[in-house]
């Protein structure tokens, strides 16, 4: 297996400018910093909405993570804003 | 009688002395109940605001509240806690969150109970638009003064 598949899901004004979220497919041994850039350079909405120097947070199945995390095959990649509740 | 959810995300309202009740019932050990209820402003930084819509991330949610409360019982002499955070459409005046805690003394109560709100202002994934009089809405931004506070107790707090 030289492929990672992962299910990409974006919240809140992320949400309103990508959609709930997609597939996507990296090589193995990938980072979340790496999945971030491959969406940044896609461009248009993408490159505007997860741009370096905007605050964008982001999980790996349902945790808190950094960018320099290693993805794991099927893992559920969340990205987001800062958190504003309570 | 079955253990009743530390966590409770939900979109109807809490009733405050319910849950107080419902917490301490049957501990003969609880001495003092401490809470906190968030609630929204019908004004933010000198705009009106008529409604906040919390969206929040399920699963994760309450995943991260119930590891908040794990946290406070290692840190603090505590005997309960629970958490209920509203989602969905919330008008002017409505309740958002809830935070109580028991022990057996009001010290380790009152700190765990803010420990907690800390803790969720900074960390828990929830998401809230702001919807003004004129059909404006606009999501609303991470505090910083937050992170400070998560951080007067040592979390590692670099949301905003």
């Amino acid at each position: 297996m030289s492929e990672l598949t992962l299910r990409v899901r974006y919240f809140a004004s992320l949400r309103e400018a990508l959609g709930d979220g997609e597939t996507v497919s990296l090589p193995v041994g990938s980072t979340l910093g790496a999945l971030r850039d491959a969406l940044l350079a896609r461009g248009g909405a993408h490159a505007q909405a997860l741009a370096r120097g905007r605050a964008v947070r982001a999980a790996i199945d349902q945790r808190m993570a950094e960018e320099s995390a290693v993805l794991a095959d099927g893992a559920e990649v969340a990205f987001f804003p800062p958190v504003t509740g309570g | 009688m079955a253990e009743q959810p530390r966590v409770r995300i939900q979109t109807e309202d809490f009733d405050l002395a319910a849950e107080c009740a419902a917490l301490r019932a049957g501990d003969a050990g609880v001495g003092a109940v401490a809470s906190f209820v968030g609630t929204v402003r019908g004004v933010d930084d000198g705009r009106a605001v008529t409604a906040l819509e919390l969206e929040h991330y399920p699963g994760m949610t309450e995943r991260s509240i119930e590891a908040m409360i794990d946290a406070a019982f290692q840190r603090f002499d505590i005997r309960g806690a629970r958490v209920v955070h509203r989602v969905g459409p919330l008008p002017a005046g409505a309740q958002i969150v809830l935070v109580v805690v028991s022990s057996a003394h009001r010290g380790q109560a009152f700190q765990a109970c803010e420990f907690l709100m800390d803790y969720l202002k900074t960390q828990a994934p929830f998401w809230k638009k702001e919807h003004g009089p004129d059909g404006q809405a606009r999501w609303v931004d991470a505090r910083v003064t937050d992170d400070e506070a998560a951080r007067r107790w040592g979390l590692e707090s670099r949301n905003a």
